[in-house]
């Protein structure tokens, strides 16, 4: 099967919150089963970005987007899309661990009982394969039944991966993911999703630019709302086009 | 100014040590009134016998009567507010948009400030026959209809702090929850309500608390019949009605009938006490959970 070329797209997207103008005509098209890394200075919007990608920002009084985005082809804002059946699709994990205050066996199958799956074998296995997808299952195997909340702050988020890769979306937003974590902890992290794009499509915000010429395949570098350059990632680490991407890269800003 | 600021000390120490010294005098009076009391009756017999009758010519000591009337009108009360109360903090935290909260809340509020005997007539005069209808063999006094007002007045305590408890949730466990996939009431009930339920526990023994302290609406709607039975139908008579009753009639001081209402009260605030002070250690021992 070839890859798509498009798996996540957004077509002269703009985003507000009230009058504040977050996102400007942004267009850029994701590569299934890659690393996208969305990289730019706080208040940029590429967090904001990348909770349209799952609707997170429905929630927020006076936020509206205008434009599209579509997912397979498919506009994810039209009125008939079921926003909790959008999710089960494109999962996320948070910039802070945030694992529910339940045992690692709950956390990780939560996904799959409120889908109404019961069947206590399907959910043992399901539990199994998600922590060993999310290279975690080795140090939790024998305390399914503890608190997660009891776990490291790496564990815990390899935990939240676990969570959501239980309920098998193709896509996996990630907001900053390793950066409430100490560096080998990060690091695990970032193997972690080497390893996963094999099977999903990634997108990852991150302020750590060598995390982003680490991790990912293709790189969008947002400034005050806009897609300023979208490129592969060693090409716009080796010679970004626009200056404002160099200031960047190399630190002048930021 | 060093003068000055000795004397506001000085103030601000005294009325702290008012308060205290009320309360502590407080305690002591019931505590003096009641061993005498005891002195006469049994507590064997004050917690076993089965009949309230100490003002008839055949006196009968025992508690439990009056206990199973604020038992009674409490799991009514209780029965109405908790699942109303809840259902508006689940509502105002996950359906309602901010500028309805901000207007509904203090709306909630007012129910709270009705004085308690109006809610005793709004139960004796409009529920009491309303529930008449159709439950045909309810007296005119009776535990029902006093409970399920005393309910209503605690719904906005029980909505107040169960929102409150909620709100606390970090809103990470809420994102996480949505994340996955979850309805709005999967992640209420699924995420919000464990999460937030050493909260709504608090707040629901405060009601039980405010409840079994309650007096104007069963004095007025519950009847004066001390009875032990757990049927709602009937007229009851509960702890507070009780003191109400021997303080307004002409009972002489200082006899064993007068002796009785601090029995009764004793009873009343050992139950409140402990109800109290177990919502304070559930407090204390789940809040740092999240910190």
């Amino acid at each position: 099967m070839t890859k798509k070329y498009s798996k996540l797209e957004a077509i002269n997207l703009d985003a507000y919150y009230g009058d504040f103008h977050a996102l400007k005509g942004i267009n850029i098209a994701m590569e299934e089963k890659a690393v996208t890394a969305f990289i730019g200075p706080s208040g940029c919007g590429k967090s904001t970005f990348l909770r349209t990608f799952n609707r997170m920002n429905d929630y927020i009084d006076g936020f509206r987007i205008e434009g599209q985005i579509l997912l397979d082809g498919r506009d994810i804002y039209e009125k008939d899309i079921r926003v909790d059946e959008l999710r089960k699709e494109v999962g996320m994990v948070f910039q802070k661990p945030n694992p529910f205050p339940k045992s690692i066996y709950e956390n990780v199958v939560y996904g799959l009982k409120i889908q109404g799956i019961k069947d206590k074998k399907i959910l043992q296995e399901a539990c199994e394969t998600s922590l060993q997808q999310a290279a975690i299952w080795d140090e939790v195997k024998d305390k399914l039944d503890k608190s997660a909340l009891a776990l490291s702050g790496g564990q815990q988020q390899r935990l939240c991966i676990a969570r959501a890769l239980a309920i098998q979306p193709s896509v996996i937003l990630m907001d900053e993911p390793a950066s409430a974590l100490d560096p080998i902890s990060s690091a695990k992290i970032e193997e972690l999703i080497y390893d996963l794009k094999k099977d999903y499509t990634i997108v990852i915000v991150t302020h750590n630019m060598q995390q982003a010429g680490r991790v990912s395949d293709h790189t969008a570098f947002f400034y005050m709302g806009e897609l300023v350059e979208y490129a592969k990632t060693k090409t716009m680490f080796t010679s970004p086009k626009d200056t404002r991407t160099q200031n960047y890269i190399t630190g002048r800003f930021g | 100014m060093r003068v000055q600021e000795k004397i506001i000390e000085g103030l601000l120490w005294l009325s702290a040590a008012i308060t205290i010294l009320i309360t502590v005098s407080i305690i002591w009076v019931l505590l003096s009134e009641s061993v005498k009391f005891f002195s006469e009756v049994s507590i064997v017999r004050f917690l076993t016998e089965k009949e309230w009758t100490p003002l008839f010519a055949e006196k009968k000591f025992g508690i439990m009567p009056l206990v199973a009337g604020t038992f009674l009108t409490t799991v009514i009360a209780i029965a109405v507010a908790l699942p109303i109360g809840l259902t508006i903090a689940i509502y105002l935290n996950e359906y309602a948009h901010a500028r309805f909260k901000t207007f509904i809340k203090p709306l909630l509020e007012v129910l709270a400030t009705i004085p308690t005997v109006v809610y005793g007539f709004f139960a004796l005069t409009v529920v009491t026959p309303f529930l008449q209808s159709f439950i045909p063999g309810l007296a005119g006094f009776n535990a029902l209809s006093a409970g399920i007002v005393m309910g209503i007045m605690i719904i906005p305590m029980i909505s107040s702090l169960s929102e409150d408890a909620i709100s606390a949730v970090p809103r990470s466990l809420r994102e996480a929850a949505y994340g996955m996939g979850s309805t709005r009431l999967q992640t209420a009930f699924g995420v919000m309500v464990p999460a937030a339920s050493s909260g709504i526990l608090v707040s629901v023994i405060l009601a039980i608390s405010r409840a079994v302290g309650e007096t104007m609406i069963v004095a007025i709607a519950a009847g004066q019949q001390p009875r032990l039975t757990l049927n709602p139908l009937v007229p009851i008579e509960t702890i507070t009605t009780y003191i109400v009753q021997v303080s307004l009639g002409d009972v002489p001081h200082g006899s064993l009938e007068y002796r009785t209402i601090f029995a009764a009260g004793m009873t009343l605030f050992v139950f409140t006490f402990l109800l109290n002070n177990l919502s304070f250690w559930i407090k204390k021992k789940y809040q740092e959970k999240y910190d």
